[in-house]
């Protein structure tokens, strides 16, 4: 079973705190991976400008990493900081790490390219680098490449893993962080499978099964948008949904939750945008997942949301103050994370529930699926 | 004494051991009350006067001479026009057990000699292809345990139903929806739907016994199921009811009952729940409907608009139009206008190597609301055996490659596939229709297992029965003689098809729970399905397990 947790406080934190975090949730947990995300980074070596790119991966030879380097050049990407982890392979179960990859590149000329257009552009350079990777015997991993985002995944128990990294040299912090513990659940074990999964500013992790997975992954890869590949993770569908939800269909996050575990025609019937709803349920039947799954997923303006899917039996909790706030699979890692919270105001969201941690972190926001949402250009 | 040279025998002369049942009769058990002659649909048997010599020799007397018994006894005829058909009604009013058919093992003769008078072979009935069938070997292997507790069948909330109608890519319904235009029409309905099977086909009381059950799952149990006419019409009570909305309508190339159909539409209360235009049927490829004179009866005849008492053969396309993508083209259209655009229309064909080239057609017309494929092994009321046995193509490869198709353009939402033919003919009724629906359904059509179990057909696939077309139907299923339809009664059949669809509901739940499904129907759910045979699981796309 996957083990969550997500912390996004106004004061930057080093991710080995959510690590030490997790160890309270060990408890049904194999250890077998870890995933990392973090948002509103820092490094105590580099000058980090939100706007510069930052590679994620693994060049796991000396000739991947010249390749990247030869890559990155042609196209004009320049090298602003390339972050030197202390690595301590005797903790690391992998062998073929030449190098992990943190590196800041600055902004190209974007040549009158549109936000979209440059968007699109990054993603591309990702997917080609993923792509040239698996070409060359994978030789070559890339997570992310965007804007404020670090990545960093590996096969091993979290905290072990941390140490292996020297995470805990607090040289870089964030103020969101996400992480998840395990590899995969029911396919291969692949550094492409673990999450949080990452696309043009969106990302996901969740706990649980998707038995949906094929039918979803069938209709998204025939969707045929740039991006939707890869699918080594049945939880990877997840962060695609959210990214076409919320950049294709245009619609506003609280409709993420009706495409993927929608209202029953009873309660659509009574709902104030029910005749839309039934229609986009019907065009989105595809997109029904079928967990139970605790989705968590955070936005690129560092919004975090928590969605469960109505059968999950054991939901994921979300608690804090105003400027620090935690989203665990367990109840025992939002004690960790925030201990001294007021713990009456602790939220486990059920069937309907969707909850945002709005950007400023001020208050939580508890959305109900029967309530109605703004939609001023559909509804 | 006749002399065994002079008896005459033509080449069509058969005895009972060369007919496809044989019946036993148990005299010491005949009370000789005459109920299985009477009831005999195609008089096989015959009560008759028997008379025994006993010969007859006293030695010392030095005398011969013989004794004759005389008694009553049963005895099955052997012309062709009355072979024993095998339906079993003598044993079922026998108050002894003193009499059944029994189907003859060895090679009968009486096949060579079916077809009389120059014609062809015809009867009703399905494929007599006994055995397990693809579907009846698919399992449901991928049992999700990894993660929280199972789902329990029993408790949580399923929702099984399915859509019926043409359905936008996401950005095109939003667009449309801002901007007020039209949507297509779509229905939720239950996935497993009753196929088309005429007013004409089906006596008055199976007809109205099935509307009843079908009335009774709307709305009492909450299973949202919906029936098809088949050709012919629909009575105009039923026209003008509020049960309309649970009936799909169908129009096939003889037209027949759509005057009555279109004269009931400025008074109808509510909408059909769709229109179904029948290009083929997978029993009969390529054939039309065929409904023989014996069952145009008054009432039919008055429905359909033609005379009583006549053959009346449909052809086999819609000889009107030009070519198949016209057809569907303007047929689709049409009819979508005649309901005002507020009815889903979609086309039925036979399952066919080319049923692809028909798919593709739909998927460009905006107001094809889905396509129904019935394979081989689907029934009809008439047809020439020929064309039953050995013309068509079986369902599950079909559809699969339909549905795949549809995948590979991103399109497989937009046009619900439903499929037909065999669907529950070995009694697996659920688990045929959700290996289909894993396949890539979104729903089935069932014909047979709704006769054999709401209306207790005795038809089987050894050749049992399949008279259907002559209108003596036996149980008063397919008659449209009132001395027979009337031994059926509508509440008795309202009744099982209330049990069938309950069994069925609860059986979905008993597939979809330990697949970890429940919040949608698992439609292209292939990661599901495992078949121990490797080229049919190479060709469906699935798993192969042993």
């Amino acid at each position: 079973m996957c083990r969550l947790a997500l912390k996004s406080a106004d004061t930057p934190f080093s991710p080995y705190e959510i690590l030490t975090a997790m160890e309270a949730m060990q408890e049904g947990y194999d250890g077998s991976g870890l995933g990392l995300l973090l948002r509103g980074v820092g490094f105590t070596d580099f000058n980090y400008q939100p706007d510069q790119i930052i590679l994620s991966g693994i060049a796991h030879t000396e000739a991947a990493l010249q390749r990247l380097n030869s890559f990155m050049g042609a196209r004009g990407y320049e090298l602003k900081y390339d972050h030197a982890m202390e690595v301590d392979s005797s903790l690391i179960e992998a062998r073929d790490r030449f190098k992990y990859l943190i590196r800041v590149y600055k902004v190209p000329n974007r040549d009158g390219l549109s936000r979209d257009q440059f968007e699109d552009q990054l993603m591309q350079t990702r997917l080609t680098l993923r792509k040239d990777g698996e070409d060359h015997g994978g030789d070559l991993t890339v997570f992310s490449f965007w804007p404020d985002v670090i990545m960093i995944k590996e096969v091993g128990w979290p905290l072990q893993i941390g140490n292996g990294l020297g995470l805990n040299d607090n040289r870089i912090k964030a103020r969101v962080i996400m992480a998840q513990g395990r590899q995969n659940t029911n396919y291969g074990i692949n550094l492409y499978a673990c999450h949080p999964f990452f696309i043009q500013g969106i990302s996901t992790m969740t706990n649980g099964e998707n038995t949906a997975f094929v039918p979803i992954k069938e209709w998204l890869i025939g969707k045929n948008i740039p991006g939707y590949t890869g699918y080594q993770s049945d939880s990877e569908v997840f962060t695609h949904i959210l990214h076409y939800v919320t950049r294709k269909l245009h619609l506003p996050l609280a409709a993420y939750k009706h495409i993927i575990t929608p209202l029953k025609t009873e309660e659509l019937d009574v709902h104030p945008q029910g005749d839309f709803l039934k229609g986009l349920r019907t065009s989105c039947r595809r997109l029904i997942i079928d967990g139970p799954n605790a989705v968590i997923a955070t936005l690129a303006d560092e919004t975090c949301m928590l969605v469960m899917d109505h059968k999950k039996m054991r939901p994921a909790t979300v608690g804090g103050k105003p400027g620090v706030w935690a989203i665990a699979s367990e109840m025992c890692g939002i004690e960790a994370i925030v201990p001294d919270r007021d713990t009456s105001l602790d939220f486990q969201p059920m069937r309907e529930h969707t909850v945002i941690i709005p950007p400023d972190r001020k208050e939580l926001v508890i959305w109900s699926q029967s309530d109605p949402f703004t939609l001023p250009q559909a509804a | 004494m006749v002399s065994v040279r002079s008896i005459y025998t033509t080449p069509s002369s058969l005895t009972y051991s060369d007919l496809p049942w044989i019946i036993q009769h148990r005299e010491d058990r005949c009370t000789l009350c005459g109920h299985c002659t009477s009831v005999c649909p195609v008089q096989a048997i015959y009560l008759t006067y028997r008379r025994q010599r006993m010969p007859k020799l006293d030695i010392l007397q030095k005398k011969r001479g013989n004794e004759y018994r005389h008694f009553v006894g049963i005895r099955q005829r052997t012309n062709i026009e009355k072979k024993c058909i095998g339906c079993g009604m003598c044993s079922m009013v026998c108050p002894n057990e003193a009499i059944g058919p029994v189907p003859n093992p060895n090679e009968q003769r009486a096949i060579f000699h079916l077809n009389q008078k120059g014609e062809a072979w015809k009867r009703g009935g399905r494929r007599n292809m006994p055995g397990r069938t693809t579907l009846d070997r698919i399992v449901f292997d991928r049992i999700s345990m990894l993660t929280d507790p199972a789902l329990d069948a029993g408790r949580h909330e399923f929702n099984l139903n399915t859509i019926l109608g043409r359905i936008l890519p996401p950005e095109e319904y939003i667009r449309r929806h801002t901007a007020g235009e039209w949507i297509p029409p779509t229905r939720e309905i239950f996935p497993f739907v009753i196929g088309s099977m005429s007013f004409g086909a089906l006596s008055p009381n199976m007809w109205l016994g099935l509307l009843q059950g079908v009335a009774y799952c709307n709305e009492v149990l909450g299973i949202p199921v919906v029936m098809a006419t088949g050709e012919g019409g629909c009575p105009p009570w039923v026209l003008k009811s509020p049960f309309l909305k649970y009936i799909i309508l169908q129009i096939a190339s003889g037209y027949f009952g759509w005057d009555e159909i279109i004269r009931a539409i400025p008074e109808m209360q509510c909408d059909p729940a769709a229109i179904e235009i029948k290009y083929g049927q997978g029993a009969k490829p390529g054939d039309g409907g065929l409904l023989m004179w014996f069952k145009v009866s008054k009432l039919i005849a008055r429905l359909r608009g033609v005379p009583e008492g006549v053959d009346l053969p449909s052809p086999p396309v819609h000889q009107t139009l030009y070519s198949i993508e016209e057809s569907v083209m303007k047929m689709i259209q049409t009819m979508s206008m005649a309901f005002g655009f507020r009815v889903p229309v979609y086309p039925k064909i036979s399952g066919s190597t080319s049923a692809k080239s028909v798919l593709n057609n739909l998927v460009r017309n905006p107001y094809a609301g889905g396509m129904l494929i019935d394979g081989i092994d689907g029934g009809t009321g008439a047809a020439y055996n020929i064309s039953l046995d050995a013309t068509g193509h079986p369902i599950a490869s079909c559809l699969r490659e339909c549905y795949l198709d549809l995948v590979a353009q991103g399109r497989q939402n937009e046009i619900p596939l439903f499929a037909a033919g065999g669907i529950g003919k070995n009694g697996n009724v659920t688990q045929n229709g959700m290996a289909l629906i894993m396949l890539g359904a979104s729903g089935v059509h069932i014909g047979k297992y709704i006769m054999q179990a709401t209306g207790g057909c005795l038809g089987n696939e050894m050749g049992r029965c399949n008279v259907c077309n002559t209108g003596i139907c036996p149980k008063g299923i397919t008659s449209q003689n009132e001395k027979l339809f009337r031994r059926l009664d509508p509440d008795d059949v309202a009744q099982r098809v209330a049990d069938v669809f309950m069994s069925i509901r609860t059986e979905m739940k008993k597939i979809m729970a330990p697949l970890g499904r429940s919040q949608s129907l698992p439609i292209g759910m292939s990661d599901a399905l495992g078949i121990n045979d490797a080229d049919a699981a190479k060709r469906l796309q699935i798993r192969y397990i042993c």
